[in-house]
């Protein structure tokens, strides 16, 4: 077992309290995270899908954009931004000239501007594409003194209203909302990366231990490391982006046309807008499925994926066990005669080449809050 | 008392006349958090001192699991296959994962006793 750790890792504001809490820190995306608790990968993700699990997300890029409008946010990415209503968050993606997928990311609007939430391994490239593209008058401000937790699972929405007061409970999903507590401001969005109802809130460095201790002290509340963040977002079929998708993939082959919107599409305006438009009129070469094996062995990511005569027909990209499955399940790509779901391949795992089916996402059925 | 022995690859060896009981230690399960699959070799077949005989996956990620000794495969452990958490629960009792008939007997002489394996693990920080 190597045990090397790197020394250069930064920290979250939460690393001390991850460290007196047993948790297993392990580098990622430059951090050093925890990546399980006492309690173990498989019951952190079923505490989660049962009651509220906690989970630090600090190491994500949270950017300030100053002075740039929606408009000039359309030109780099597909997503409807200029109709995104104040107080409202939007998933899309940040594409490079080919139409390629630079980073996945959350565009906010709140009443003092826009901001983005990119992922941690790409925030610091991010920063630099869009002050590029932007040009000089934009500000764009990677916010490093603010902590981000979430709070996700079917109590995360009755947790967090005890703890910071009613109202959160009926946030629309992908709403945001600041709200007061003695002594800070936080900036809550009902939102997450589990498929489960959630929350990711934003919180000063300085009072994140504080604001996460009040958390974790509600007893429907474990903290849950970054395995089970994976196994979790893997059960929902969302995108990690490194592996699922990245400056080779498109929207469309990545199952992602769903965020080009309409008028988008119409006007033709975004990166990559005549590869991109010409593969959702045409269909991609490759798409991204779930694959769900027939046996117990899991596929993991760069396993090679076959039909069943043996033949090269794509790639695992993500892929382990499912805890609320007890089986295995993966993602990737393969081509789009391949794709639809039911339809017989194989993934070799350890040279041995083992059947499995195309499977629809999510593995598990999303449960996010529509309102009651 | 039968002689126990441990490698470096934390895996230990239990001697039963001709045949070795091999499984993962408890240190090597707690490393690799919960086990979810366990693949494990044909009786019949042969495994070769520090080759691999199995291959155990975890929540994150797979290993492989060295046969400590060379001989024939034995048996081998179908309830760990049937449910992989026996290993996390009891390595060195249940969670077993295969016997084998030992080509020579001096085989487990070069492997650390328990106070040389539990010195070697307390290095690892």
């Amino acid at each position: 077992m190597d045990l090397d750790k790197p020394t250069d890792l930064r920290r979250t504001p939460l690393h001390a309290l991850h460290v007196a809490r047993g948790a297993k820190m392990v580098p990622f995306a430059g951090y050093e995270m925890p990546v399980q608790y006492p309690a173990g990968i498989i019951a952190e993700h079923l505490h989660t899908r049962a009651a509220a699990g906690l989970f630090d997300v600090s190491h994500m890029g949270q950017v300030a954009l100053h002075g740039v409008t929606a408009a000039a946010i359309e030109a780099l990415v597909p997503g409807d931004i200029e109709g995104l209503p104040e107080a409202r968050m939007r998933y899309t993606l940040l594409l490079n000239d080919d139409g390629g997928i630079v980073d996945d990311l959350m565009a906010i609007r709140f009443a003092g501007g826009l901001r983005l939430v990119v992922n941690a391994a790409t925030k610091d490239n991010d920063v630099v594409y869009l002050r590029a593209r932007l040009g000089p008058g934009a500000g764009v401000e990677l916010l490093d003194d603010l902590a981000l937790l979430a709070l996700q699972g079917p109590q995360a929405a009755a947790v967090l209203a005890r703890v910071v007061g009613p109202g959160v409970e009926t946030m629309p999903f992908l709403s945001c909302a600041p709200v007061e507590r003695p002594g800070m401001t936080l900036f809550v969005a009902r939102s997450g990366y589990t498929g489960e109802d959630g929350f990711e809130i934003s919180v000063v460095a300085e009072r994140a231990v504080e604001f996460a201790e009040l958390l974790l002290a509600e007893p429907e509340v474990m903290p849950i490391g970054l395995g089970a963040r994976d196994t979790l977002r893997l059960e929902a079929g969302l995108c990690l982006y490194g592996h699922d998708i990245d400056e080779t993939t498109t929207p469309v082959a990545a199952g992602l046309a769903w965020t080009i919107a309409k008028r988008r599409r119409q006007e033709g305006d975004f990166p990559g807008a005549r590869r991109i438009l010409r593969e959702l009129a045409d269909g991609p070469a490759r798409r991204r499925v779930g694959i769900r094996p027939d046996g117990r062995a899991p596929a993991r990511e760069g396993s090679a994926v076959v039909d069943p005569a043996g033949n090269l027909i794509g790639e695992v990209t993500s892929g382990g066990f499912s805890p609320s499955l007890n089986a295995p399940i993966a993602m990737g790509y393969v081509a789009r005669s391949y794709s639809d779901p039911g339809t017989a391949l194989a993934t070799v795992v350890r040279d041995v080449a083992r059947p499995a089916r195309v499977s629809p996402l999510p593995f598990v059925p999303t449960r996010y809050y529509r309102g009651n | 008392m039968p002689t126990l022995r441990f490698t470096k690859d934390h895996e230990w060896v239990r001697l039963d006349g001709d045949t070795a009981v091999i499984g993962i230690t408890d240190y090597a399960q707690q490393q690799l958090g919960d086990i979810v699959y366990v693949e494990l070799p044909a009786p019949g077949s042969r495994v070769e001192t520090g080759k691999e005989a199995a291959v155990v996956e975890s929540a994150k990620a797979a290993s492989e699991v060295y046969a400590p000794v060379s001989g024939e495969v034995v048996a081998v452990n179908g309830a760990i296959a049937d449910d992989p958490a026996k290993v996390n629960a009891d390595p060195m009792g249940d969670g077993w994962f295969l016997t084998v008939k030992l080509d020579d007997l001096k085989a487990l002489d070069g492997l650390m006793d328990e106070a040389a394996y539990a010195a070697f693990v307390a290095e690892q920080g």
